[in-house]
């Protein structure tokens, strides 16, 4: 049985620590696509996190803080699209800007508003989201493997878990079976054909990084208001970039990017696991080479030996119409 | 949308004077709202930040120690960028710099004392680089961004750090994450030291000797950058990389050359540091000063005689900053890493915000002068 219980609690944590990268992911592929970079997703979550958190505690609702992350991070998406797609500005200089600019703000006014140390006041269980229990998991439990997996897999996670899973075929049916997202890709692709054929390629990088701020909130979200009650400073500990490099690993589609989100779930879940273990013949790993382990994991895929990436062939480039 | 100017027209005081101050007054404007947020006086905030740091002389002694770090970050960030790379990476080359310092300098302990500085110059240097390598590297061959790449390996860097400091190269008799110091006369000569050689006595300030090696290194990149076949063929890579290409020149090359000396720059950063101001290799040295070097050089646009006021500027925060973090207790020095964000977004992502009209209203009025 313990050999059971290790593979459940190792799926639950997998299935926990992808979440923020899923979202984040998936908000990177409707930036992208449209050919506008983000690197800002490590920013916006973070900022996400503050603000639900800060959110969740003034009004006691975490829907509510989940709403001002939304909008928060929704305008994070504004701001870089107006430096960077309405005057034309460097867009990887505006997500350094954004990074540097939330990391700094987050901790700064955490430190104005409630003490020093920078830390958001712990949520009480009305201001946050709780794991769920999903109907009749207790009564189901002692059926053999579907039991198992229904009650202690399926079972009893964050909300954001299951939208976050819920999330991928939704952006894969919007981006790759809709004339919306027909169009996002094609103003990535080729943004003077879009423009000729009578659509406003700003507008269209517009609403695709609107959706994109959407989708970071709900990372940041469930970082302070569901698997920590607070917020505290730098949490998303390079979620963000992690996250793209999935989504590059994953060649700027949902069904593979998702994969790669999992991937690092599992790495970052064997690594807590393996803390402290003694190894056969390696013995004990050093804690901090251990942590260290999804960052090698993130140059080792973003270095391509499984195949080489191909970005959308208009990222990058503010588009320029010609007169 | 205003109407676009003949750019030949446009004087050049214009574009690198006046259109990077308006920017940076624009970046000063909403730091400013942000401390009033932060519920703090921001015209008391200024008032202790210029006390702080030009008021008294050990205070201007620390803005211009920050100055130096700042110079050489500013520097890293700037070669790289000429070649279109964003290595963002400078706090983990600092780091593993520092570590290049330390081994170098406890190695050598046996050779007379400016030789020592010299290799450990050549040590930081070459750690730096090195550190650079595998994302250039990657970089130039697999098209992995450097971005995330350089960002990884700044997590990785202080993961590795951690664990030398901790388990390999700790000072074995203390419980702090830091290393034996190193011998006195390793050290270099603080700015406390030269005055006291001229009989002035003054207080305790970490401005030293590498300050002078900011400059120098100034001087080396403006040289390598302008003055030589490598950096032109570096820059019109950067500009243009097909074109290059047609020109015979190899982007593989220069991408990781331009890299290797970016990271070297950063981790000269270990030199002030480590042989000027701490002694020993202390966990978390770099403390954010390869980020801002960003912000240093998108403000002084990539050059060296911009970055020297840049690196300036962002002394007189930091220094000023701390005289703020005293007396305001609502503001932490985080605040001014916010600065650094909206100082960056300003003078680099939304530097065209207000460039054509204020250029269009200069041509404009030379235009008149010149009719009448």
């Amino acid at each position: 049985m313990e050999f059971l219980s290790d593979i459940a609690s190792l799926t639950n944590s997998t299935l926990r620590i992808s979440t923020p990268l899923v979202f984040a992911a998936m908000a990177g592929i409707f930036a992208e696509r449209s050919g506008v970079i983000d690197f800002s997703l490590e920013g916006k979550m973070l900022m996400a996190a503050f603000v639900a958190a800060v959110g969740s505690y003034y009004f006691g609702n975490p829907w509510i803080g989940l709403l001002m992350a939304i909008v928060s991070c929704v305008s994070l998406s504004m701001l870089h699209g107006f430096a960077s797609v309405t005057h034309k500005g460097d867009q990887v200089v505006s997500c350094v800007a954004i990074n540097i600019l939330i990391i700094g703000l987050t901790t700064a006014l955490a430190a104005a508003w409630f003490g020093q140390a920078g830390l958001t006041p712990t949520l009480t269980n009305d201001q946050r989201f709780l794991e769920i229990t999903l109907p009749f998991a207790d009564a189901l439990r002692e059926i053999p493997i579907i039991g198992f997996i229904y009650s202690d897999i399926l079972s009893g996670h964050y909300i954001f878990v299951y939208l976050a899973y819920l999330s991928v075929p939704i952006v894969y049916w919007v981006v790759f079976k809709t004339s919306f997202g027909l169009r996002v890709r094609a103003v990535g692709e080729n943004p003077s054909a879009v423009d000729t054929a009578g659509i406003n390629v700003f507008t269209m990088r517009y609403k695709a990084l609107a959706i994109n701020g959407v989708l970071i909130a709900f990372a940041g979200a469930h970082l302070s208001t569901a698997v920590n009650a607070n917020f505290f400073r730098e949490m998303s500990a390079g979620r963000g970039y992690l996250a793209l490099a999935a989504m590059i690993f994953g060649k700027w589609h949902p069904k593979t990017a998702l994969i790669a989100c999992l991937l690092f779930g599992f790495t970052d879940a064997l690594q807590i696991r393996l803390q402290g273990v003694e190894l056969p013949t390696i013995g004990t790993i050093p804690v901090q080479l251990i942590q260290a382990i999804p960052y090698v994991l993130t140059v080792v895929l973003l270095a391509g030996f499984v195949g080489k990436a191909v970005a959308p062939s208009a990222i990058g480039q503010p588009y320029i119409k010609e007169r | 949308m205003s109407t676009a100017v003949d750019k030949s027209k446009v004087p050049w005081w214009v574009s690198n004077l006046i259109v990077p101050l308006v920017n940076l007054t624009l970046a000063l404007l909403v730091s400013a709202l942000f401390i009033f947020i932060a519920g703090e006086n921001p015209y008391q905030a200024i008032k202790l930040i210029i006390y702080g740091s030009f008021g008294y002389l050990e205070g201007f002694a620390y803005t211009l120690y920050y100055t130096t770090n700042f110079i050489f970050t500013g520097l890293a960030f700037a070669v790289a960028f000429h070649c279109r790379l964003f290595n963002i990476g400078g706090e983990g080359q600092a780091y593993i710099g520092g570590l290049g310092v330390f081994l170098v300098a406890i190695n050598v302990s046996f050779l007379p004392v400016p030789i020592i500085w010299l290799l450990s110059i050549a040590g930081a240097f070459i750690f730096g680089a090195a550190w650079a390598f595998i994302p250039a590297y990657l970089q130039a061959k697999r098209g992995s961004h450097v971005v995330i790449t350089t960002i990884m390996f700044n997590f990785i860097a202080s993961s590795l750090m951690v664990y030398l400091l901790v388990d390999v190269i700790r000072d074995m008799k203390q419980m702090g994450p830091h290393t034996v110091a190193l011998p006195k006369e390793m050290w270099l000569p603080s700015f406390k030291d030269f005055a006291a050689l001229f009989g002035i006595k003054i207080r305790y300030s970490p401005l030293n000797l590498s300050f002078l090696l900011a400059i120098v290194a100034s001087f080396f990149v403006w040289f390598l950058v302008w003055k030589t076949k490598w950096g032109y063929e570096m820059r019109a890579v950067g500009h243009n990389t097909q074109a290059a290409i047609y020109a015979g020149i190899s982007p593989y090359k220069n991408i990781i050359i331009a890299m290797l000396i970016s990271g070297g720059l950063a981790g000269l950063l270990s030199i002030n540091e480590i042989l000027g101001v701490h002694h020993k290799i202390v966990s978390g040295f770099p403390a954010g000063y390869g980020f801002t070097g960003i912000a240093v050089a998108l403000m002084g646009r990539n050059h060296p005689i911009g970055i020297f006021p840049a690196a300036f500027l962002f002394g007189i925060l930091y220094q000023g900053g701390s005289e703020v973090t005293f007396d305001m207790p609502n503001i932490t020095r985080y605040m001014f890493v916010a600065v650094q964000g909206v100082i960056i977004l300003f003078s680099g992502a939304l530097e065209n915000l207000f460039r054509p009209q204020i250029e269009s209203f200069f041509v404009n009025r030379l235009n008149k002068e010149v009719e009448a």
